[in-house]
């Protein structure tokens, strides 16, 4: 067991630099002080106005979560190859959402919309499928906010910091700075996170370099380790059994990325359409960052690097997302090690604000604006906002303090093939609108329904295959359970959606067949190539009519395009 | 199901779905150089063509140096559809 008084250099840098990020937090919301915070773009947006730069440090750092620097690392090193599909899934995310994005943001803009419940709201004019979009993508991120926390401890156990307080402190801190900042305080943040993240990738390089035979060396021992396990699902390359899942794990991870609110909320932060596109093709930087991390799980392989808590003589596997802190603990000099350690615990507190700000919004709304208060004012709204990004943060705490962070990490699976459902509502339809609201939502459960039945039939297993736990062991489905015997599993979310969208694409001329109305869709197909100071788009009613006459209705309204559309549809006033 | 107090249908104009949008505007945001955005999704997934040992590179086995370097493709095939496509829009 790791003991606090071996790490002292450690600790105190760490706490320095979590210090630093949490002052940065706060001083955040003097950054660009904008008139008013009491407005719900201005704290949950950032007030729509960050750059090309800021947009690509606080999507990367929003992206590549502290969960996904310490999970993807030690599961490279429990299993190789099949563990680096994080990467191809991170290459194949970008070209995939690069034309989507830069749509949504376009939409967004004209219509002034915050969360991607939003979007769905006036593509298919159906807030009671504007209201499960928002459900499902709150489910989905809490756990994975949850996770956050599961970084911070693997960190701390490392340092043999024990007890929950320190926990406790950490997010206190984020809460604080989230609540007042808003998203400017985890955009300021991932500054830090990006300094830091460059330094770890730098000392992992040298690290390599030092080791004996280099790479080489590095992959030598990897190989030899994999050949040594019973296990045939491990080694340095794909086994012919592994392909399928390894693609579709790619492919279907990369569909649901850019569909969590916390990823869409980076989004609609930016400040024109380029800025999204910029940041969007450099972010791919983070992906190398991602892929040599990865590769470092190789190097606690060939170190010798165990778990904490394990004991390979009474078969206790320890807590894996250990190995990287431990891979720092024991090859890096203090201080280094200390600044690596921050990484991961600062590289936490950026995804948590942001997903705790994303679900804010979509509570606040499409479920409070929509449902509970139609007329609440854009301060109120903002305040609203505030709380629930506080008591998203207390109930992931909760989560981890008084349950096993297995359940976060089983819920978090699940959340990633749940919120890939939103694909047809949210991807397609930035496409087309002609897909019916009532389809979609009947497409959503049908999706959800056949997720988590999936998910139910897969056992975990040990390395010598026998069933270690009988359900929600993992995320790819055996083709067996269909009579395949090929071996060959796929990803579960890709089976969901594609029912999904069969259901959706079914039912859709079912519905306009018994004659029941398609929603209004407000948007006009230039509203999704609109750009920053377009003034034949945006605002047109400003333009040409001085301020909207009710100024109340006006600061509230979801829809400003509405009045533009009635006056460009009315014959034109000269 | 009603629609709830911002889907009033007597506040709006309602256009025919599908009806031709935007009349002679030109569908500036649409390019064709965005299907070149295809080939760095097809290419990283289709596994058989890089799950092999040899050739290494700087001791990276291929298998790993080879899907690092489509990091690099993705990232110049998506600089160059912003290029071309943003050239379309001027």
């Amino acid at each position: 067991m790791p003991r606090l008084a071996d790490h002292h250099v450690e600790l105190t840098v760490f706490i320095g630099l979590f210090a630093l990020a949490t002052l940065l937090g706060l001083a955040a919301a003097r950054w660009r002080r904008p008139a008013t915070f009491n407005h719900i773009d201005e704290w949950g947006l950032g007030g729509r106005s960050f750059g090309p730069c800021v947009t690509w440090l606080l999507l990367g750092g929003g992206l590549y979560t502290a969960y996904t620097l310490v999970a993807v690392p030690a599961l490279v090193s429990g299993v190789g190859a099949a563990g680096f599909f994080a990467v191809p899934f991170a290459v194949v995310a970008y070209p995939l959402g690069y034309v989507a994005l830069t749509r949504l943001w376009s939409v967004a803009h004209v219509h002034r919309l915050a969360t991607p419940a939003d979007f769905v709201r006036v593509r298919f004019g159906s807030r009671w499928l504007a209201l499960l979009v928002a459900v499902v993508g709150i489910v989905a991120t809490m756990p994975y906010l949850a996770l956050q926390l599961v970084g911070i401890e693997a960190v701390l156990k490392t340092l043999g910091v024990g007890g929950h307080w320190p926990l406790v402190v950490a997010f206190t801190a984020l809460a604080l700075s989230t609540y007042y900042s808003g998203l400017r305080g985890p955009a300021l943040v991932a500054f830090l996170k990006g300094t830091l993240l460059l330094m770890v990738i730098v000392a992992v390089v040298l690290l390599a370099a030092m080791t004996p035979g280099s790479w080489a060396g590095i992959f030598g021992k990897a190989a030899d380790t994999f050949a040594a396990t019973p296990s045939l699902a491990d080694g340095l390359l794909l086994n012919p059994a592994s392909h399928v899942s390894y693609l579709t794990l790619a492919l279907g991870s990369a569909l649901g990325l850019f569909l969590y609110p916390h990823a869409v909320t980076g989004v609609l932060a930016a400040r024109s359409r380029d800025a999204v596109a910029r940041s969007l093709t450099s972010l791919p930087v983070f992906t190398l960052v991602l892929g040599l991390l990865s590769l470092a799980g190789f190097l606690v392989l060939s170190s010798g690097i165990t778990p904490v808590g394990a004991d390979a003589a009474a078969g206790v596997p320890g807590d894996r997302n250990t190995v990287i802190p431990r891979l720092f603990d024991a090859s890096m000099p203090g201080w280094c090690a200390g600044a690596a350690y921050a990484a991961i615990g600062v590289g936490a507190l950026v995804p948590a604000a942001i997903m705790s700000i994303g679900a804010a919004n979509l509570f606040t709304r499409n479920i409070y604006r929509e449902f509970l208060r139609p007329h609440a004012t854009p301060a109120e709204q903002a305040q609203v906002s505030r709380t629930v990004s506080l008591a998203v943060k207390l109930g992931a705490l909760a989560a981890i303090l008084f349950l096993d962070p297995q359940f976060s990490i089983d819920l978090q699976l699940i959340g990633g093939v749940v919120i890939l459902q939103t694909l047809p509502a949210v991807g397609v339809g930035l496409y087309t609108a002609w897909l019916h609201r009532y389809a979609l939502i009947a497409g959503l459960a049908a999706g959800v329904i056949t997720g988590l039945v999936m998910l139910y039939q897969i056992p975990a297993l040990g390395p010598d295959g026998t069933v270690t736990r009988a359900h929600f062991g993992g995320s790819t489905w055996p083709l067996a359970n269909l009579g395949v015997h090929s071996g060959q599993s796929v990803y579960v979310g890709l089976i969901a959606v594609a029912v999904n969208l069969a259901v959706a694409a079914a039912t859709t001329p079912m519905f306009r067949g018994m004659g029941i109305a398609d929603g209004v869709d407000r948007t006009r197909d230039q509203d999704y190539g609109a750009e920053v100071g377009d003034p034949s788009i945006h605002r047109l009613a400003e333009l040409v009519d001085g301020a909207p006459t009710d100024p109340r209705d006006a600061a509230n309204d979801l829809f400003p395009a509405r009045a533009t559309q009635r006056l460009l549809e009315s014959p034109k006033k000269e | 199901m009603q629609d709830g107090p911002a889907g009033k249908p007597d506040k709006l104009v309602l256009r025919p779905r599908h009806a031709a949008q935007g009349g002679s505007r030109r569908r500036s945001h649409r390019s064709g150089w965005h299907w070149l955005l295809l080939l760095p999704i097809a290419v990283p997934l289709a596994t058989p063509l890089f799950n092999r040992i040899e050739p290494r590179l700087f001791g990276f086995p291929f298998f790993y140096w080879c899907q690092l370097g489509f990091v690099v493709l993705g990232m110049g095939v998506t600089a160059t559809v912003r290029r071309l496509a943003g050239r379309e829009r001027r």
